[in-house]
């Protein structure tokens, strides 16, 4: 399909225009390769849905989330107090992001800092669209069984269960639950700051044990919500030699595959 | 009269002794930095009400949460009979509440003999799993000497107080037919009126007599030995789930406490305004984080103190499933212990709170392998049945060791460096937009 191009706030605001949401995209959705494609995805479905976004694009720093997380308070305030300055120059007042962590500090760090904003994940905002007519899904999943990763930022953290489930069912998919979900999920092993250093010295790493357990729903489909456990799962079914079988995906990609012509 | 004397004694000995103790462990929680005002009193009591009195979160784990149920129901019970005890005591009457309430006390020692019956059951299981069965969140390495028998100890100790119960009330039973001029009848005890004649049905009345005394002196001894044995113990969670609760944090779980003093400093870098100054709530500790426990909210050092450690955050922690040392059950329980080695000190007289320095802290405690393995995935947040945050130490733990030492792991530095320079956590050199340019 024809893609226009993604434009900023700045450029909206150039054009005499207001983007209706900002597309927070964070730091992996702007450079690792694999978190690219899900931002690409998403872009694209809000597209379909005719959304006017706009991304911060050079503007967006990290929200801070890793700084903070690993104890480094002056840093994170630094890049939060230069995001929320940012943001009320162009009058953001809603934000949508595919990063559980980058919507989990804008919207339950940044108020104490200042920045007031409407913070959406976007699971959730996917759903409101399929639940609107704005975006259809046609036909069921290829491949069959699906296992859904509650990622600790926007389950157990923000208590959002539900909505990536109810997009789920609409594909038709065969859920297989993990023993570890909702409430009780396993992390993947990326936040707090691990993502950025090694393990500490332990008999396993934590995406291996996660992992196993979503081998063991003999699903083919994994589905994350979160640029970090997207990484830490496809490495751990790599190193379990798994990948020719199972596939690990973001929900937004599976719409986009999904999506009714 | 020599008993009343000797009870009173006991018991004016016994609660001061308690008093004392409880009072070191309420200076102990105050070695902790204040909080403010503290607002949502609903939440708060609903909170206490749901998670503490109902014990709402124990029933993630079913099994031993109806155990637990039996022996919290049975213990709460049980103080009528307590109450009893205290008021029989003093006036060397025998069961006084018997003739006040007729036919309810037939029914509440009922009740109260039905519950320590499965709380006895409860007991004997809760020790079968810990000794036997060997469940793995209570074998891990903090929980090798002391806590190990400080857990088996508090057992023992309800075993011997239902065995005391029923010594007393069953021969009780049987005094009433062979001695009913001091034994007024009380009507059927459930437990203890079918136990009572099977066990002592062929004793003299002498013998009896001295078993039923036994039982409940022994009863009341249990009890004053147990208040006295709480302080020293992890059991104080009987008492403290209360404020536990009620003092926990009600903020988003996602929201790591700010740090306002950090603010004012990057927002006058930064040449922003300055924030109007919220009133002083803090005097400022020359201490970023936490070092040590006097750097921690009063809320961290009552939650060390009303851990029982039952391990249930370590049990679901990530980090301690994959064979890391970090386990936020030790952490609470370092955060205890400090807590003590502090207060025992300050009872020495060898240092006082204002500019306290034993050489040691924190930190003499907790590895940084420990605070380094956290993923903050709040597992062990969601975990706890008395709304304990383990998460919450350990990250201030991190603080001071990343704002105070300049310390932590050298590929965090890298991290730090690419973020002051490049706004992101990995050092690139493509716009921040490229990913919309591909396909």
């Amino acid at each position: 399909m024809d893609m226009d191009r993604i434009k900023t706030v700045s450029e909206y605001i150039s054009e005499g225009e207001r983007p209706e949401i900002l597309f927070w995209v964070g730091c992996a959705g702007s450079f690792d390769p694999r978190a690219q494609q899900v931002s690409r995805a998403f872009a694209s479905l809000m597209k379909i849905a005719g959304i006017r976004f706009a991304i911060l694009g050079d503007e967006e720093k990290c929200t801070g989330d890793p700084a903070r997380r690993a104890g480094n308070e002056f840093l994170f305030q630094l890049l939060a107090l230069q995001n929320i300055e940012t943001l009320k120059n162009y009058e953001i007042t809603k934000i949508v992001t595919t990063c559980p962590h980058c919507f989990n500090t804008l919207k339950n760090e940044y108020p104490a800092l200042g920045g007031h904003y409407e913070v959406v994940h976007h699971t959730v905002f996917l759903n409101d669209l399929l639940r609107d007519g704005r975006l259809k899904l046609a036909g069921e999943i290829p491949g069959g069984a699906l296992t859904y990763h509650d990622s600790c930022y926007l389950g157990r953290i923000n208590g959002i269960y539900e909505d990536p489930r109810e997009i789920m069912k609409q594909m038709n998919a065969d859920i297989r639950e993990m023993k570890r979900s909702k409430a009780g999920g396993l992390c993947c092993g990326a936040g707090g700051g691990q993502m950025f250093k090694e393990d500490e010295a332990g008999s396993k790493r934590i995406n291996l044990e996660r992992v196993e357990e979503a081998l063991s729903t003999g699903a083919g489909t994994i589905v994350s919500n979160c640029p970090f456990c997207l990484t830490m799962l496809t490495d751990g079914v790599k190193a379990l030699d798994q990948q020719e079988k199972v596939m690990v995906y973001d929900l937004a990609e599976l719409i986009l595959q999904q999506k009714s012509p | 009269m020599l008993s009343i004397l000797l009870f009173t004694l006991l018991t004016l000995g016994g609660f001061s002794l308690a008093f004392l103790n409880f009072r070191k462990i309420y200076r102990n929680i105050c070695l902790g930095k204040p909080e403010g005002r503290l607002d949502q009193r609903w939440t708060r009591l609903k909170n206490m009400l749901l998670v503490a009195f109902g014990q709402k979160k124990m029933f993630s784990l079913w099994k031993p949460a109806v155990l637990h149920l039996a022996i919290y129901l049975a213990f709460l019970l049980t103080q009528i009979e307590l109450i009893e005890i205290i008021l029989d005591g003093f006036s060397h009457s025998h069961r006084v509440l018997a003739p006040l309430l007729g036919g309810f006390y037939t029914f509440l020692i009922s009740a109260i003999e039905l519950l320590s019956l499965f709380a006895l059951v409860a007991t004997v299981i809760f020790l079968y799993r810990r000794n036997i069965l060997r469940l793995s969140r209570f074998q891990k390495p903090e929980m090798k000497g002391w806590p190990s028998w400080d857990a088996n100890l508090i057992l023992i100790g309800e075993i011997l107080l239902v065995l005391a119960i029923f010594t007393m009330n069953g021969t009780d039973r049987v005094l009433q037919q062979v001695d009913p001029q001091q034994y007024q009848e009380t009507g059927f005890f459930l437990v203890s009126g079918w136990l009572g004649p099977l066990m002592f049905g062929d004793y003299s009345a002498s013998s009896l007599h001295l078993l039923e005394r036994g039982g409940w002196w022994l009863h009341y001894l249990v009890v004053l030995g147990f208040i006295n044995y709480l302080p020293i113990s992890k059991h104080l969670h009987i008492f403290l789930a209360f404020p536990q609760t009620w003092y926990s944090k009600l903020k988003p779980r996602g929201e790591m406490e700010n740090m306002p003093v950090v603010m004012r400093e990057a927002r006058s870098m930064l040449d922003l305004p300055p924030v109007p100054e919220p009133a002083s709530t803090e005097n400022e500790s020359p201490e970023f984080g936490a070092k040590d426990v006097f750097d921690l909210p009063r809320r961290v050092l009552l939650g060390a103190y009303s851990c029982t450690e039952c391990g249930r955050c370590t049990a679901v922690c990530p980090a301690n499933l994959t064979g890391k040392k970090l386990s936020p059950r030790k952490i609470m329980m370092d955060i205890r212990d400090r807590s003590e080695e502090i207060g025992r000190n300050l009872d020495k007289g060898k240092f006082s709170v204002s500019g306290y320095q034993d050489g040691k802290s924190l930190f003499s405690y907790i590895l940084p392998e420990e605070i380094h393995a956290c993923t903050t995935c709040q597992a062990c947040v969601e975990a706890c049945p008395v709304l304990i945050n383990p998460m919450e130490p350990i990250l201030e733990l991190r603080r001071h060791e990343i704002l105070s030492q300049s310390a932590g792991p050298a590929q965090w530095t890298a991290m730090f460096n690419s973020l002051e320079n490049n706004g992101s956590v990995w050092p690139m050199t493509d716009a921040r937009s490229a990913w919309a340019e591909k396909q």
